[in-house]
C-alpha cells in the first residue's frame, strides 16, 4: 500500500526577505527554471544592503514575466501598461526627487515597444535605476521573437530561425548616455547583487542587464534545458569590467563579456533642469 | 471539410484562404496564437505574405496602413490594450479609406490589469470609422473574415472582426474549412485604382485647408469635411452592401443570412434579449428554458456594430414588449453604448418597446445560465419597471 503524499508545512520559516516581499502574493507565477526570482531576490538584497529606508524606493514595471515583480515587491510599486515603465519612472522622479526609483522589467517591454522610452532617459540621463532580465524571448505571451533575440534563435514567430540581428544592450545603453552600465547573469549572483547595490548608490541613469533563462519558451525551442543555460553562463563568460560595449554581443560561441562596463559622472536630469530652467529665478 | 480547432486557428484559417499579402502583428493575450499561426503558414510557405513582427501594435498598424497603400491585401490582430495602443493608426487607416482587415480578440481593459473576456476594447472604437462585425462561435470567425476582405476592398473601409476572448479564441469547436477555390471566385484580388507606384507617383494624405481647394491637377478637390462627409456616407451604405456580400457568401458556401443580426425565436417573441457576441448563443439556452414556461422571448444577437443597423434593429423590435439589451461593456458615466444605440434608433419608432439594460462579465466574470435566468425572468414579469440606468449582474459589492 503506497503512503500518501505527507501535508506541506502549513507555513514555511520566516525568509530574509520577507519584509521586502508581499508573502500573500507568493506563489508567484514564474515557472520552474526561470531566472526572474533571482534577479528579484538580488534585488531586494540590495536594496536592504544600501541601508536607505524602505519608503524611499518606488519600483516601476511593464508588462511580461518580469513585470509582476512590481506586484510582489513591499514598497510602493507600480504595474504600468507595456513599454512605458520607464515614463512612469520619470514621472515619480521628476515629482519627488529624493525617491530611488528603480525599473525592473523585461526585454521585451524594455527594448522593444518601450525601447524609444529607454533611449531618452539615458539621454537625459534621469536618475534611477533600470533592471533589465534579458530572456531573449517574450516569455509570457508564449515565445515570439524579441528585439533581443539572437539571429537564427528559434520562436513562435520564426519558427524557422530568427532573420534579423538583436540589441547589443549595454552599447545602447552607453551610446545613448546612461551613467553606469553592468552585465551579469543569474549565475552571478554575488556580482549581480553589487552592480545593482552601485547602481542604486549611483546618480544618473543606470542600466543592468542580467541575462537569465526562459527554459519554457526560448530553450525549449532552442535545444537549451535550463542547466544547460547555466553552464553556458558558467563556461561561456568572460568577466571583463571596462570593456567596450561594442564588443558586448551576445555570442555565446565567441564568448559573452560580464562586468560593469561603464561607470562615469554626467549631470542629471534634474541637475541640469536646476542648472539652466531655474537660475533665473535666482 | 471540417476541423476542429480553436477560434483563433479560424481566425488565421480565414487569413490563409483570403491571401493575405502583408501581416503586421504584436503578441497580446488572448490574441497571441492567432499570430503564431499565421507566421508559421507563412514561414512554411502554405501563405505566400511578408510577416513582420513589428515592436508594437502602433507599428502593426503603421505597416499595414503602408501596406494597404501599397496595394497589397494587409492583416493584423490585437485585444485590448494593444488596440488602444494603435489608436492614432486606426483613425489614420479609416481616415486613408484603406481595406485593412484586423481581428480583435475581445479582452478587458486595463487599469486594473485584465486578461479575461469582456467587450470594452472594441466597444470604445466604435466612433472611429471603422466597420465592426462580431462573430459568435468558429464558424462565424473563419467566414466574417473571409467577407472582411471583400467588404473592405468593396467599400474602401477597414473592417475589425472581434470574437470573445478565452470563451472563442481558446476554446475549440468543429467548422467547416472553405474551399480555396471557392474562396478565390467569392474574393476577387485586391486591385486598388490608387496605390504607391514609383511608375506613377502620387501624394497620398496631404495636408487639407478647411475649404476645399484646387487639387495638384487642377480641379476642385474635397476638403476635410467634404472626406470625412463621404466616409460616413459610404458607411451607411455598407449596410445594403454587406447584405448583398453575405448573399454572395451564403450562395458559394451554404452559410449565412444574418449578417446584420441573428435572431433566435424572435418572430412570435413578446421580449427580445439583445447582445452582441458569444453571449447570445448562450443566451439561447435561457430562452429555450423559459420558452417551456410558456414565456414568449427570443434573443437577438447584434452581428454588425458599426454601421449601426438601426433599421434592422428597430423592425426586429417592432410591437414588441420589451427589449433586454446585455453588455459586457460600458459608456463609462452614461450606459451600456448598445442599449444608447438602441434606445435612439427607436426614438422615432411609433410603438415603442419598453427597454432594459444589463452590465455583465466585466474582465471576464463568469456568467451563469442561472444569472441570465433570473435577470430576463425579472424583466419579462414587471417589464414597466423602467430605471433609466443600468443594472448590474453578479456584482460581489
Amino acid at each position: 500500500m503506497s503512503k500518501n503524499p505527507q501535508p506541506l508545512k502549513e507555513k514555511h520559516g520566516a525568509h530574509p526577505l520577507d519584509d521586502l516581499i508581499r508573502t500573500d502574493r507568493i506563489p508567484h507565477i514564474w515557472c520552474s527554471g526561470c531566472g526572474i526570482g533571482t534577479v528579484f531576490s538580488s534585488c531586494l538584497t540590495a536594496i536592504k544592503a544600501t541601508g536607505i529606508p524602505y519608503n524611499e524606493f518606488a519600483m516601476v514595471s511593464g508588462i511580461g514575466c518580469s513585470g509582476r515583480a512590481a506586484g510582489y515587491i513591499k514598497l510602493d510599486s507600480f504595474h504600468t501598461t507595456h513599454g512605458r515603465a520607464i515614463p512612469f519612472a520619470s514621472g515619480i522622479k521628476m515629482a519627488k526627487p529624493d525617491l530611488n526609483v528603480i525599473v525592473f522589467s523585461g526585454d521585451g517591454d524594455l527594448f522593444a515597444i518601450g525601447g524609444n522610452h529607454f533611449i531618452h532617459a539615458a539621454r537625459r540621463n534621469m536618475d534611477m535605476t533600470v533592471i533589465c532580465v534579458n530572456n531573449l524571448i517574450y516569455g509570457m505571451t508564449g515565445g515570439q521573437v524579441a528585439a533581443t533575440t539572437p539571429s537564427k534563435a528559434k520562436t513562435t514567430t520564426t519558427p524557422f530561425g530568427n532573420p534579423d540581428a538583436p540589441f547589443n544592450l549595454p552599447l545602447l545603453a552607453y551610446a545613448a548616455g546612461a551613467s553606469y552600465v553592468a552585465r551579469w547573469t543569474i549565475l552571478h549572483v554575488r556580482d549581480l547583487t553589487n552592480a545593482i547595490n552601485e547602481a542604486l548608490l549611483k546618480k544618473g541613469f543606470s542600466f543592468i542587464e542580467v541575462l537569465a533563462p526562459c527554459p519554457i519558451n526560448y530553450g525549449r525551442r532552442n535545444k537549451q534545458k535550463s542547466l544547460d543555460t547555466l553552464k553556458l553562463y558558467q563556461e561561456k563568460t568572460i568577466i571583463r569590467n571596462g570593456a567596450d560595449p561594442a564588443r558586448a554581443d551576445i555570442d555565446f560561441d565567441r564568448g559573452v563579456i560580464l562586468g560593469t562596463f561603464i561607470d562615469r559622472e554626467r549631470g542629471t536630469c534634474d541637475d541640469l533642469y536646476e542648472a539652466t530652467c531655474r537660475r533665473s529665478e535666482d | 471539410m471540417h476541423i476542429i480547432e480553436s477560434g483563433n486557428v479560424a481566425a488565421a484559417t480565414g487569413v490563409k484562404l483570403a491571401r493575405a499579402q502583408v501581416i503586421a502583428a504584436y503578441p497580446i493575450t488572448p490574441q497571441t496564437p492567432l499570430t503564431e499561426k499565421l507566421s508559421e503558414f507563412v514561414e512554411s510557405g502554405a501563405l505566400k505574405a511578408e510577416y513582420i513582427p513589428v515592436e508594437s501594435e502602433h507599428s502593426a498598424m503603421a505597416v499595414c496602413i503602408a501596406a494597404s497603400t501599397a496595394g497589397t491585401r494587409a492583416f493584423t490582430a490585437t485585444s485590448a490594450n494593444g488596440l488602444l495602443y494603435m489608436v492614432e493608426q486606426l483613425h489614420w487607416a479609416v481616415g486613408a479609406r484603406l481595406p485593412i482587415v484586423m481581428c480583435v480578440a475581445n479582452r478587458g481593459i486595463g487599469a486594473p490589469w485584465t486578461v479575461w473576456n469582456d467587450q470594452q476594447d472594441t466597444i470604445s472604437q466604435r466612433d472611429a470609422g471603422w466597420i465592426q462585425i462580431y462573430a459568435n462561435d468558429h464558424q462565424q470567425i473563419i467566414d466574417a473574415v473571409i467577407k472582411a476582405f471583400r467588404l473592405a476592398q468593396t467599400v474602401s473601409i477597414p473592417v475589425m472582426v472581434c470574437y470573445d476572448g478565452y470563451l472563442l479564441s481558446h476554446t475549440y469547436m468543429p467548422f467547416d474549412v472553405p474551399e480555396q477555390s471557392k474562396v478565390d471566385s467569392f474574393l476577387p484580388a485586391f486591385a486598388p485604382t490608387h496605390f504607391l507606384d514609383p511608375e506613377n507617383p502620387g501624394n497620398f494624405n496631404t495636408v487639407t485647408l478647411p475649404d476645399i481647394r484646387p487639387g495638384v491637377d487642377g480641379e476642385m478637390a474635397p476638403g476635410y469635411i467634404e472626406i470625412r462627409h463621404n466616409l460616413h456616407q459610404d458607411l451607411r451604405a455598407t449596410l445594403d452592401t454587406f447584405v448583398e456580400i453575405d448573399k454572395a457568401f451564403e450562395k458559394e458556401f451554404g452559410r449565412g443570412g444574418n449578417p446584420l443580426v441573428e435572431k433566435y425565436r424572435c418572430d412570435d417573441a413578446d421580449f427580445v434579449a439583445v447582445c452582441i457576441g458569444s453571449l447570445s448563443y448562450q443566451l439561447r439556452d435561457v430562452i429555450d428554458i423559459m420558452r417551456e414556461n410558456d414565456v414568449k422571448i427570443g434573443v437577438m444577437g447584434v452581428q454588425m456594430y458599426r454601421p449601426f443597423p438601426d433599421k434592422a434593429i428597430v423592425d426586429a423590435l417592432r410591437g414588441k414588449k420589451c427589449a433586454i439589451v446585455f453588455e459586457k461593456a460600458l459608456s463609462y458615466g452614461n450606459q451600456g453604448a448598445l442599449y444608447a444605440d438602441i434606445k435612439a434608433a427607436l426614438y422615432t419608432s411609433e410603438k415603442k418597446p419598453r427597454i432594459h439594460n444589463y452590465i455583465l462579465g466585466l474582465g471576464g466574470r463568469e456568467i451563469k445560465t442561472q444569472q441570465l435566468l433570473d435577470a430576463l425572468t425579472a424583466s419579462c414579469t414587471s417589464p414597466d419597471t423602467f430605471e433609466d440606468t443600468p443594472r448590474w449582474i453578479g456584482l460581489k459589492l
